[in-house]
Protein backbone atom coordinates (compact mmCIF):
# COMPACT_ATOMS: atom_id res chain seq x y z
CA UNK A 1 0.00 0.00 0.00
CA UNK A 2 1.36 3.47 -1.02
CA UNK A 3 1.45 5.95 1.14
CA UNK A 4 -0.01 8.55 -1.15
CA UNK A 5 -3.03 7.28 -2.85
CA UNK A 6 -4.16 9.49 -5.99
CA UNK A 7 -7.45 11.19 -5.48
CA UNK A 8 -10.02 10.61 -7.72
CA UNK A 9 -10.42 12.26 -10.85
CA UNK A 10 -12.67 15.43 -10.51
CA UNK A 11 -15.90 14.74 -12.09
CA UNK A 12 -16.80 17.56 -14.89
CA UNK A 13 -20.11 19.80 -14.28
CA UNK A 14 -21.47 18.16 -10.85
CA UNK A 15 -24.74 19.09 -10.85
CA UNK A 16 -25.48 22.06 -7.95
CA UNK A 17 -26.56 20.87 -4.25
CA UNK A 18 -30.09 20.83 -3.85
CA UNK A 19 -31.21 23.77 -1.68
CA UNK A 20 -34.03 23.21 0.97
CA UNK A 21 -35.92 25.87 2.53
CA UNK A 22 -37.06 23.83 5.11
CA UNK A 23 -33.73 23.45 6.64
CA UNK A 24 -33.90 23.89 10.68
CA UNK A 25 -32.88 27.77 11.96
CA UNK A 26 -31.65 28.06 7.41
CA UNK A 27 -30.50 30.64 6.04
CA UNK A 28 -32.34 32.86 3.51
CA UNK A 29 -31.36 35.00 0.83
CA UNK A 30 -32.76 38.67 1.14
CA UNK A 31 -34.77 38.63 -1.77
CA UNK A 32 -36.87 35.68 -0.60
CA UNK A 33 -37.16 36.90 3.03
CA UNK A 34 -38.42 40.54 1.38
CA UNK A 35 -40.90 38.44 -1.35
CA UNK A 36 -41.87 35.87 1.55
CA UNK A 37 -42.77 39.32 3.97
CA UNK A 38 -44.62 40.95 1.26
CA UNK A 39 -46.51 37.88 0.57
CA UNK A 40 -47.73 36.95 4.10
CA UNK A 41 -49.05 41.41 4.05
CA UNK A 42 -50.69 41.04 0.82
CA UNK A 43 -52.57 37.58 0.69
CA UNK A 44 -54.84 38.08 3.30
CA UNK A 45 -55.61 41.60 1.78
CA UNK A 46 -56.26 39.79 -1.58
CA UNK A 47 -58.29 36.97 0.65
CA UNK A 48 -60.64 39.76 1.64
CA UNK A 49 -60.92 41.65 -1.40
CA UNK A 50 -61.77 38.66 -3.34
CA UNK A 51 -64.21 37.57 -0.58
CA UNK A 52 -66.51 40.70 -0.52
CA UNK A 53 -65.73 41.53 -4.24
CA UNK A 54 -67.49 38.46 -4.74
CA UNK A 55 -70.54 39.37 -2.65
CA UNK A 56 -70.29 36.70 -0.27
CA UNK A 57 -70.03 39.07 2.69
CA UNK A 58 -72.89 41.51 4.16
CA UNK A 59 -71.48 44.78 3.73
CA UNK A 60 -72.82 46.46 6.97
CA UNK A 61 -70.61 43.83 8.81
CA UNK A 62 -68.05 43.33 6.43
CA UNK A 63 -67.18 45.93 4.20
CA UNK A 64 -64.25 45.51 1.70
CA UNK A 65 -60.76 46.64 1.44
CA UNK A 66 -61.94 49.70 -1.31
CA UNK A 67 -64.55 51.00 0.92
CA UNK A 68 -61.75 50.65 4.05
CA UNK A 69 -60.08 53.16 1.74
CA UNK A 70 -62.31 55.68 0.86
CA UNK A 71 -63.40 55.81 4.60
CA UNK A 72 -60.08 56.83 5.58
CA UNK A 73 -59.99 59.38 2.32
CA UNK A 74 -63.34 60.85 3.57
CA UNK A 75 -61.53 60.26 7.23
CA UNK A 76 -58.70 62.35 6.65
CA UNK A 77 -60.23 65.46 4.46
CA UNK A 78 -63.73 65.60 6.35
CA UNK A 79 -63.30 63.81 9.99
CA UNK A 80 -59.78 65.30 11.15
CA UNK A 81 -57.82 62.09 11.05
CA UNK A 82 -54.75 63.77 11.23
CA UNK A 83 -55.78 65.00 14.88
CA UNK A 84 -57.45 61.93 16.12
CA UNK A 85 -53.81 60.06 15.13
CA UNK A 86 -52.25 63.28 17.03
CA UNK A 87 -53.82 63.00 19.99
CA UNK A 88 -53.51 58.89 20.03
CA UNK A 89 -50.20 59.33 19.81
CA UNK A 90 -49.29 61.62 21.92
CA UNK A 91 -51.47 60.15 24.62
CA UNK A 92 -49.36 56.64 23.91
CA UNK A 93 -46.45 58.10 24.02
CA UNK A 94 -46.76 59.69 26.65
CA UNK A 95 -48.06 57.00 28.69
CA UNK A 96 -44.83 54.54 27.38
CA UNK A 97 -42.16 57.03 28.01
CA UNK A 98 -43.48 57.62 31.66
CA UNK A 99 -43.35 54.08 31.99
CA UNK A 100 -39.66 53.95 30.80
CA UNK A 101 -38.98 57.08 33.15
CA UNK A 102 -39.79 54.40 35.80
CA UNK A 103 -39.24 51.26 34.57
CA UNK A 104 -35.75 51.81 33.65
CA UNK A 105 -34.01 52.18 37.27
CA UNK A 106 -36.04 50.26 39.42
CA UNK A 107 -35.66 47.65 36.80
CA UNK A 108 -31.73 48.31 36.59
CA UNK A 109 -31.60 48.28 40.58
CA UNK A 110 -34.23 44.80 40.82
CA UNK A 111 -31.62 43.09 38.57
CA UNK A 112 -28.42 44.10 39.73
CA UNK A 113 -29.45 43.62 43.94
CA UNK A 114 -30.74 40.32 45.02
CA UNK A 115 -32.46 42.31 48.14
CA UNK A 116 -34.33 44.89 45.80
CA UNK A 117 -35.47 41.45 43.92
CA UNK A 118 -36.72 39.70 46.40
CA UNK A 119 -38.57 43.31 48.02
CA UNK A 120 -40.47 44.11 44.86
CA UNK A 121 -40.54 41.39 41.83
CA UNK A 122 -43.23 39.54 43.55
CA UNK A 123 -45.26 42.59 44.38
CA UNK A 124 -45.11 43.62 40.75
CA UNK A 125 -45.87 40.26 39.57
CA UNK A 126 -48.57 40.54 41.56
CA UNK A 127 -49.70 43.60 39.98
CA UNK A 128 -49.19 42.95 36.10
CA UNK A 129 -51.65 39.93 36.59
CA UNK A 130 -54.39 42.58 36.87
CA UNK A 131 -55.67 44.11 33.94
CA UNK A 132 -55.99 47.24 33.16
CA UNK A 133 -59.32 48.00 31.83
CA UNK A 134 -60.66 47.13 35.83
CA UNK A 135 -59.01 50.07 37.00
CA UNK A 136 -60.80 52.53 34.66
CA UNK A 137 -63.35 53.14 37.56
CA UNK A 138 -60.43 53.59 39.79
CA UNK A 139 -58.08 56.10 37.44
CA UNK A 140 -61.70 58.08 36.68
CA UNK A 141 -62.59 58.62 40.47
CA UNK A 142 -58.88 59.52 41.50
CA UNK A 143 -57.66 61.52 38.65
CA UNK A 144 -60.51 62.12 36.87
CA UNK A 145 -61.35 62.11 33.25
CA UNK A 146 -59.16 64.45 31.22
CA UNK A 147 -55.90 63.99 29.74
CA UNK A 148 -53.97 62.44 32.57
CA UNK A 149 -56.41 59.77 33.08
CA UNK A 150 -55.99 57.91 29.06
CA UNK A 151 -52.15 57.99 29.65
CA UNK A 152 -52.37 56.93 33.15
CA UNK A 153 -54.49 53.81 31.64
CA UNK A 154 -51.74 53.41 29.11
CA UNK A 155 -49.14 53.40 31.94
CA UNK A 156 -50.73 50.45 34.35
CA UNK A 157 -50.97 48.64 31.37
CA UNK A 158 -47.41 48.56 30.00
CA UNK A 159 -45.21 49.57 33.51
CA UNK A 160 -45.30 46.10 35.44
CA UNK A 161 -44.18 44.33 32.64
CA UNK A 162 -41.67 46.73 31.94
CA UNK A 163 -40.11 46.37 35.18
CA UNK A 164 -39.52 42.96 35.25
CA UNK A 165 -38.67 42.70 31.43
CA UNK A 166 -36.00 45.29 32.30
CA UNK A 167 -34.95 43.65 35.64
CA UNK A 168 -34.65 40.14 33.16
CA UNK A 169 -32.37 41.94 30.72
CA UNK A 170 -29.80 43.46 33.47
CA UNK A 171 -29.74 39.81 34.99
CA UNK A 172 -28.58 38.76 32.05
CA UNK A 173 -25.10 41.03 31.53
CA UNK A 174 -22.92 38.03 31.84
CA UNK A 175 -20.95 37.59 35.14
CA UNK A 176 -17.76 37.37 33.68
CA UNK A 177 -18.10 40.77 32.53
CA UNK A 178 -18.83 42.04 36.00
CA UNK A 179 -15.96 40.19 37.42
CA UNK A 180 -13.41 41.12 34.96
CA UNK A 181 -14.56 44.93 36.18
CA UNK A 182 -14.22 43.77 39.86
CA UNK A 183 -10.70 42.75 39.49
CA UNK A 184 -10.12 45.28 37.76
CA UNK A 185 -10.63 47.53 40.82
CA UNK A 186 -14.12 49.30 39.57
CA UNK A 187 -16.55 50.06 42.50
CA UNK A 188 -19.85 49.05 42.18
CA UNK A 189 -21.71 52.25 40.70
CA UNK A 190 -18.20 51.84 38.35
CA UNK A 191 -19.82 48.45 37.39
CA UNK A 192 -23.61 49.41 36.49
CA UNK A 193 -22.29 52.88 35.06
CA UNK A 194 -19.53 51.16 33.09
CA UNK A 195 -20.53 47.61 32.40
CA UNK A 196 -24.01 46.62 33.33
CA UNK A 197 -26.28 49.63 31.54
CA UNK A 198 -23.54 49.72 28.52
CA UNK A 199 -23.76 45.68 28.14
CA UNK A 200 -27.62 45.53 28.47
CA UNK A 201 -28.39 48.28 26.32
CA UNK A 202 -29.22 46.07 22.90
CA UNK A 203 -31.84 44.32 25.31
CA UNK A 204 -33.24 47.18 26.93
CA UNK A 205 -33.91 49.09 23.42
CA UNK A 206 -35.41 45.61 22.62
CA UNK A 207 -37.67 45.65 25.46
CA UNK A 208 -38.72 48.94 24.62
CA UNK A 209 -39.62 48.12 21.12
CA UNK A 210 -42.10 45.36 22.67
CA UNK A 211 -43.61 46.88 25.39
CA UNK A 212 -44.04 50.34 23.26
CA UNK A 213 -46.26 47.59 21.01
CA UNK A 214 -48.17 46.88 24.47
CA UNK A 215 -48.81 50.59 24.91
CA UNK A 216 -50.65 50.88 21.32
CA UNK A 217 -53.08 47.57 22.68
CA UNK A 218 -54.24 49.39 25.69
CA UNK A 219 -55.34 52.84 23.49
CA UNK A 220 -58.66 51.47 22.77
CA UNK A 221 -59.14 50.40 26.57
CA UNK A 222 -57.31 54.39 27.38
CA UNK A 223 -59.59 55.64 25.03
CA UNK A 224 -63.18 54.18 26.72
CA UNK A 225 -62.48 57.08 29.38
CA UNK A 226 -64.73 59.76 28.51
CA UNK A 227 -62.68 60.66 25.22
CA UNK A 228 -64.04 63.16 22.61
CA UNK A 229 -60.94 62.46 19.96
CA UNK A 230 -58.48 59.74 18.97
CA UNK A 231 -58.03 56.50 17.21
CA UNK A 232 -59.53 54.39 20.11
CA UNK A 233 -62.29 56.73 19.93
CA UNK A 234 -63.20 57.02 16.52
CA UNK A 235 -63.26 53.15 16.43
CA UNK A 236 -65.78 53.02 19.62
CA UNK A 237 -67.69 55.80 18.37
CA UNK A 238 -68.30 54.00 14.67
CA UNK A 239 -69.46 51.13 16.54
CA UNK A 240 -72.31 52.99 17.99
CA UNK A 241 -72.98 53.96 13.98
CA UNK A 242 -72.43 50.71 12.67
CA UNK A 243 -69.96 51.96 10.55
CA UNK A 244 -67.82 49.17 10.37
CA UNK A 245 -65.80 50.47 7.04
CA UNK A 246 -64.52 52.87 10.27
CA UNK A 247 -63.92 50.53 12.48
CA UNK A 248 -61.54 48.02 9.95
CA UNK A 249 -59.56 51.55 8.80
CA UNK A 250 -59.19 52.55 12.70
CA UNK A 251 -57.73 48.97 13.57
CA UNK A 252 -56.01 48.85 10.19
CA UNK A 253 -54.51 52.81 11.30
CA UNK A 254 -53.37 51.34 14.32
CA UNK A 255 -51.41 48.69 12.65
CA UNK A 256 -49.58 50.67 10.68
CA UNK A 257 -48.92 53.09 13.12
CA UNK A 258 -47.15 50.01 15.32
CA UNK A 259 -45.23 48.13 12.33
CA UNK A 260 -43.81 52.18 11.39
CA UNK A 261 -43.01 52.01 15.32
CA UNK A 262 -41.36 48.59 15.45
CA UNK A 263 -39.24 49.26 12.72
CA UNK A 264 -37.99 52.58 13.64
CA UNK A 265 -37.11 50.93 16.95
CA UNK A 266 -35.09 47.99 14.77
CA UNK A 267 -33.83 50.81 12.43
CA UNK A 268 -32.07 52.39 15.97
CA UNK A 269 -30.78 49.25 17.46
CA UNK A 270 -28.79 48.86 14.66
CA UNK A 271 -27.67 52.21 13.86
CA UNK A 272 -26.69 52.51 17.58
CA UNK A 273 -25.15 49.25 17.87
CA UNK A 274 -22.89 48.22 14.86
CA UNK A 275 -20.85 45.87 17.36
CA UNK A 276 -23.24 43.99 17.42
CA UNK A 277 -22.77 42.29 13.28
CA UNK A 278 -20.61 39.56 13.12
CA UNK B 1 3.65 49.47 50.97
CA UNK B 2 3.64 45.85 50.91
CA UNK B 3 5.59 44.44 53.68
CA UNK B 4 7.79 41.40 53.00
CA UNK B 5 7.17 38.63 55.37
CA UNK B 6 10.15 35.90 56.35
CA UNK B 7 9.64 33.18 53.93
CA UNK B 8 9.18 35.53 51.03
CA UNK B 9 6.06 33.78 49.83
CA UNK B 10 3.90 36.07 47.66
CA UNK B 11 0.85 34.09 48.46
CA UNK B 12 0.75 32.04 51.93
CA UNK B 13 -3.09 30.37 52.14
CA UNK B 14 -3.69 29.07 55.42
CA UNK B 15 -6.00 26.55 56.38
CA UNK B 16 -8.49 27.85 54.07
CA UNK B 17 -12.00 25.97 53.60
CA UNK B 18 -15.19 26.93 51.88
CA UNK B 19 -18.43 25.05 52.14
CA UNK B 20 -21.26 25.93 49.65
CA UNK B 21 -25.05 25.45 51.31
CA UNK B 22 -27.46 24.22 49.00
CA UNK B 23 -31.47 23.98 49.54
CA UNK B 24 -30.82 20.30 51.42
CA UNK B 25 -27.17 19.59 51.85
CA UNK B 26 -23.56 20.50 51.79
CA UNK B 27 -20.54 20.72 49.88
CA UNK B 28 -17.40 20.93 51.34
CA UNK B 29 -15.76 22.93 48.31
CA UNK B 30 -12.37 23.21 49.85
CA UNK B 31 -11.23 21.72 53.10
CA UNK B 32 -7.84 22.94 54.84
CA UNK B 33 -6.02 24.05 51.66
CA UNK B 34 -2.50 25.29 52.70
CA UNK B 35 0.08 26.19 50.44
CA UNK B 36 2.80 29.08 49.85
CA UNK B 37 3.64 30.87 46.11
CA UNK B 38 7.07 32.04 45.76
CA UNK B 39 6.73 36.22 44.01
CA UNK B 40 6.74 35.67 39.74
CA UNK B 41 5.82 31.74 40.15
CA UNK B 42 4.14 30.46 37.30
CA UNK B 43 1.55 27.63 39.36
CA UNK B 44 -0.83 25.58 37.60
CA UNK B 45 -3.66 23.78 39.20
CA UNK B 46 -4.90 20.58 37.91
CA UNK B 47 -8.00 17.63 39.10
CA UNK B 48 -10.86 16.04 38.00
CA UNK B 49 -14.27 17.95 38.50
CA UNK B 50 -15.53 19.72 41.43
CA UNK B 51 -11.78 19.34 43.20
CA UNK B 52 -12.43 23.35 43.74
CA UNK B 53 -9.92 24.37 41.72
CA UNK B 54 -11.77 27.58 40.61
CA UNK B 55 -13.18 28.08 44.07
CA UNK B 56 -9.58 28.00 45.23
CA UNK B 57 -8.57 30.75 42.30
CA UNK B 58 -11.91 32.77 42.81
CA UNK B 59 -10.76 33.21 46.16
CA UNK B 60 -7.87 34.37 46.16
CA UNK B 61 -9.50 37.04 43.21
CA UNK B 62 -11.58 37.79 46.23
CA UNK B 63 -14.84 36.79 44.21
CA UNK B 64 -15.96 34.14 46.17
CA UNK B 65 -15.58 34.16 50.39
CA UNK B 66 -14.16 31.15 52.11
CA UNK B 67 -15.61 29.81 54.68
CA UNK B 68 -12.47 29.46 57.15
CA UNK B 69 -8.35 30.35 57.48
CA UNK B 70 -6.69 33.23 55.53
CA UNK B 71 -5.56 33.83 52.17
CA UNK B 72 -2.41 36.54 52.60
CA UNK B 73 -1.21 38.52 49.93
CA UNK B 74 2.34 39.73 51.39
CA UNK B 75 1.09 39.50 54.71
CA UNK B 76 -2.21 41.05 53.80
CA UNK B 77 -5.17 38.95 54.19
CA UNK B 78 -7.76 38.95 51.34
CA UNK B 79 -11.10 40.59 51.52
CA UNK B 80 -12.34 41.31 47.88
CA UNK B 81 -11.47 41.69 44.30
CA UNK B 82 -8.46 44.52 44.03
CA UNK B 83 -6.39 45.69 41.28
CA UNK B 84 -3.12 44.00 42.34
CA UNK B 85 -4.73 40.64 40.83
CA UNK B 86 -6.17 40.50 37.83
CA UNK B 87 -8.04 37.81 36.52
CA UNK B 88 -8.50 35.95 32.70
CA UNK B 89 -11.73 34.13 32.26
CA UNK B 90 -12.53 31.20 29.94
CA UNK B 91 -15.09 33.15 27.82
CA UNK B 92 -17.85 35.99 27.65
CA UNK B 93 -15.59 38.84 29.87
CA UNK B 94 -14.98 41.45 27.07
CA UNK B 95 -17.36 44.21 26.18
CA UNK B 96 -18.33 43.66 23.44
CA UNK B 97 -19.67 47.29 23.12
CA UNK B 98 -15.85 48.41 23.08
CA UNK B 99 -13.47 48.02 20.35
CA UNK B 100 -10.12 46.46 21.05
CA UNK B 101 -8.13 48.85 22.30
CA UNK B 102 -10.46 50.52 23.92
CA UNK B 103 -10.97 46.85 26.24
CA UNK B 104 -7.28 47.02 26.59
CA UNK B 105 -7.84 50.93 27.89
CA UNK B 106 -11.50 50.03 30.02
CA UNK B 107 -9.03 49.93 33.86
CA UNK B 108 -8.13 53.72 32.98
CA UNK B 109 -12.20 54.83 33.32
CA UNK B 110 -12.01 53.54 36.96
CA UNK B 111 -11.31 55.41 39.46
CA UNK B 112 -8.44 53.34 40.99
CA UNK B 113 -6.59 53.68 37.92
CA UNK B 114 -7.39 57.08 36.63
CA UNK B 115 -6.20 58.76 40.23
CA UNK B 116 -2.81 57.49 39.35
CA UNK B 117 -2.73 58.61 36.00
CA UNK B 118 -2.51 62.68 36.66
CA UNK B 119 0.46 64.20 34.60
CA UNK B 120 0.82 64.02 31.04
CA UNK B 121 3.78 62.30 31.36
CA UNK B 122 1.81 59.29 33.29
CA UNK B 123 -1.02 59.51 30.23
CA UNK B 124 1.60 58.89 28.11
CA UNK B 125 3.26 56.16 29.95
CA UNK B 126 -0.10 54.22 29.67
CA UNK B 127 -0.64 54.76 26.33
CA UNK B 128 2.63 53.59 25.61
CA UNK B 129 1.76 50.47 27.83
CA UNK B 130 -1.32 49.99 26.13
CA UNK B 131 0.19 50.35 22.38
CA UNK B 132 2.86 47.67 24.03
CA UNK B 133 0.37 45.08 24.87
CA UNK B 134 -1.45 45.74 22.07
CA UNK B 135 1.96 44.75 19.92
CA UNK B 136 3.14 42.11 22.56
CA UNK B 137 -0.20 39.68 21.82
CA UNK B 138 0.22 40.50 17.95
CA UNK B 139 -2.90 42.89 18.22
CA UNK B 140 -1.74 45.85 16.41
CA UNK B 141 -3.58 45.19 13.20
CA UNK B 142 -7.02 44.33 15.06
CA UNK B 143 -7.12 47.35 17.71
CA UNK B 144 -9.96 48.71 16.05
CA UNK B 145 -12.43 45.71 15.56
CA UNK B 146 -14.89 44.58 17.72
CA UNK B 147 -14.74 41.44 19.88
CA UNK B 148 -17.48 40.10 17.82
CA UNK B 149 -15.38 39.78 15.12
CA UNK B 150 -12.54 37.95 16.31
CA UNK B 151 -11.38 34.42 16.64
CA UNK B 152 -11.92 32.88 20.14
CA UNK B 153 -7.90 32.86 20.26
CA UNK B 154 -7.92 36.63 19.40
CA UNK B 155 -10.77 37.21 21.59
CA UNK B 156 -8.14 35.48 24.71
CA UNK B 157 -5.34 37.51 23.78
CA UNK B 158 -7.78 40.68 24.34
CA UNK B 159 -8.58 39.55 27.94
CA UNK B 160 -5.32 39.04 28.36
CA UNK B 161 -3.76 42.44 28.00
CA UNK B 162 -6.85 43.89 29.54
CA UNK B 163 -5.94 42.13 32.45
CA UNK B 164 -2.43 42.87 32.08
CA UNK B 165 -2.73 46.81 31.44
CA UNK B 166 -2.92 47.50 34.96
CA UNK B 167 0.75 45.50 36.11
CA UNK B 168 -1.22 43.49 38.49
CA UNK B 169 1.39 41.78 40.38
CA UNK B 170 -0.49 38.51 40.32
CA UNK B 171 -2.47 37.25 37.64
CA UNK B 172 -4.81 34.50 37.85
CA UNK B 173 -6.27 32.45 34.91
CA UNK B 174 -9.32 30.28 35.28
CA UNK B 175 -9.03 27.83 31.64
CA UNK B 176 -8.44 30.74 29.74
CA UNK B 177 -7.96 28.33 26.82
CA UNK B 178 -10.70 25.87 27.27
CA UNK B 179 -12.58 26.96 25.01
CA UNK B 180 -9.74 26.99 21.98
CA UNK B 181 -8.32 24.07 19.56
CA UNK B 182 -5.54 22.54 19.91
CA UNK B 183 -3.29 24.58 17.19
CA UNK B 184 -4.39 28.06 18.80
CA UNK B 185 -3.49 26.76 22.38
CA UNK B 186 -0.29 25.78 21.44
CA UNK B 187 0.52 29.58 20.29
CA UNK B 188 -1.53 30.78 23.25
CA UNK B 189 0.89 28.35 25.41
CA UNK B 190 4.22 29.82 24.31
CA UNK B 191 2.43 33.52 24.61
CA UNK B 192 1.68 33.60 28.20
CA UNK B 193 5.18 32.40 29.00
CA UNK B 194 6.46 34.61 27.29
CA UNK B 195 4.34 37.08 29.00
CA UNK B 196 5.28 35.43 32.50
CA UNK B 197 9.09 36.06 31.42
CA UNK B 198 8.29 39.58 30.62
CA UNK B 199 5.87 40.87 33.32
CA UNK B 200 7.49 39.13 36.08
CA UNK B 201 4.10 38.73 37.48
CA UNK B 202 3.14 35.66 39.46
CA UNK B 203 0.65 33.39 37.46
CA UNK B 204 -1.59 31.16 38.86
CA UNK B 205 -3.18 29.02 36.31
CA UNK B 206 -6.21 26.32 36.36
CA UNK B 207 -7.04 24.00 33.95
CA UNK B 208 -8.29 20.40 33.14
CA UNK B 209 -5.42 19.59 31.10
CA UNK B 210 -2.55 18.11 32.21
CA UNK B 211 -0.31 18.80 29.31
CA UNK B 212 -0.83 22.11 29.96
CA UNK B 213 -0.44 22.18 33.41
CA UNK B 214 3.22 20.80 33.14
CA UNK B 215 4.29 22.58 29.65
CA UNK B 216 3.08 26.14 31.50
CA UNK B 217 3.77 25.51 35.17
CA UNK B 218 7.04 25.41 37.13
CA UNK B 219 4.79 23.40 39.88
CA UNK B 220 1.72 21.57 39.25
CA UNK B 221 -0.65 21.36 42.27
CA UNK B 222 -3.09 18.13 42.13
CA UNK B 223 -6.34 18.60 43.77
CA UNK B 224 -9.16 16.11 44.87
CA UNK B 225 -12.64 16.33 45.04
CA UNK B 226 -14.97 15.45 48.17
CA UNK B 227 -14.11 17.16 49.71
CA UNK B 228 -12.14 19.67 47.59
CA UNK B 229 -8.33 19.36 48.88
CA UNK B 230 -4.54 19.23 47.56
CA UNK B 231 -3.30 15.53 46.79
CA UNK B 232 0.30 16.18 45.86
CA UNK B 233 2.41 18.88 44.56
CA UNK B 234 4.82 17.81 41.23
CA UNK B 235 7.97 20.05 40.24
CA UNK B 236 8.01 20.03 36.71
CA UNK B 237 11.91 18.47 35.48
CA UNK B 238 11.96 20.76 32.77
CA UNK B 239 14.20 23.93 31.99
CA UNK B 240 12.56 27.79 32.41
CA UNK B 241 13.10 28.26 28.97
CA UNK B 242 10.47 25.52 27.24
CA UNK B 243 9.41 24.53 23.57
CA UNK B 244 7.16 22.63 22.09
CA UNK B 245 9.59 19.09 21.60
CA UNK B 246 9.75 19.19 25.36
CA UNK B 247 6.06 17.73 25.28
CA UNK B 248 7.51 14.03 23.97
CA UNK B 249 10.61 14.24 26.14
CA UNK B 250 10.45 11.11 28.70
CA UNK B 251 10.69 13.41 31.81
CA UNK B 252 7.18 15.14 30.22
CA UNK B 253 5.36 11.95 29.49
CA UNK B 254 6.76 10.59 32.51
CA UNK B 255 5.19 12.95 34.93
CA UNK B 256 2.07 13.10 32.58
CA UNK B 257 1.68 9.96 32.86
CA UNK B 258 1.55 9.86 36.94
CA UNK B 259 -0.09 12.96 36.82
CA UNK B 260 -3.12 11.13 35.03
CA UNK B 261 -3.38 8.28 37.11
CA UNK B 262 -3.75 10.15 40.32
CA UNK B 263 -6.21 12.07 39.30
CA UNK B 264 -8.15 8.86 38.01
CA UNK B 265 -7.11 7.59 41.39
CA UNK B 266 -8.61 10.55 43.28
CA UNK B 267 -11.85 11.33 40.91
CA UNK B 268 -13.45 7.84 41.72
CA UNK B 269 -13.34 7.62 37.73
CA UNK B 270 -11.04 4.06 38.16
CA UNK B 271 -14.28 2.87 39.64
CA UNK B 272 -16.31 3.81 36.93
CA UNK B 273 -14.15 1.72 34.39
CA UNK B 274 -14.20 -0.84 36.83
CA UNK B 275 -18.06 -1.17 36.46
CA UNK B 276 -18.01 -0.80 32.84
CA UNK B 277 -15.53 -3.57 32.63
CA UNK B 278 -17.70 -5.82 34.83
CA UNK B 279 -20.78 -4.89 32.72
CA UNK B 280 -19.33 -6.07 29.37
CA UNK B 281 -18.43 -9.12 31.39
CA UNK B 282 -21.60 -10.27 32.56
CA UNK B 283 -23.89 -8.20 29.67
CA UNK B 284 -21.87 -8.12 26.77
CA UNK B 285 -25.67 -7.46 25.13
CA UNK B 286 -26.76 -4.58 27.16
CA UNK B 287 -23.89 -2.62 25.34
Amino acid sequence: MSAHQPLPEPQAATQPARQSWWVIRGELSRGAIWGLAAAGLILPLLVWWAYTAAGLANPMFMPGPDAVLARVGRWWSDEGLLADIGISVYRVMTGFLLSALFALPLGLYIGTYRPVQAFLEPLTDFIRYMPAVAFIPLVMLWVGIDESSKVLIIFIGTFFQMVLMVAEDVRRVPMAQIEAAQTMGASRSEIVKLVILPSARPALLDTLRITCGWAWTYLVVAELVAANSGLGYAILKAQRYMQTDKIFAGIILIGVIGLLTDQAFRWLGRAAFPWLKR
Amino acid sequence: MAVENSSGAKIRIRQVSKVFKTRNREVQALQDINLDIQRNEFITFVGASGCGKSTLLRSIGGLEQHSRGEILLDGRAVTGPGIDRAMVFQHYSLYPWLNVMQNIKFCRQLKVVSDTVKTDGDIEVASGRADALLNLMGLSAFHQAYPNQLSGGMQQRVAIARALMPKPEILLMDEPFGALDAQTREVMHDLIRHVHRLEKSTILFVTHDVEEAIYLGGRVVLMAPRPGRIDTIYDVPLPAERNQDMKLSAEFLTLKREILARIRETSGMSTDLELLEQLTRTQPAAL
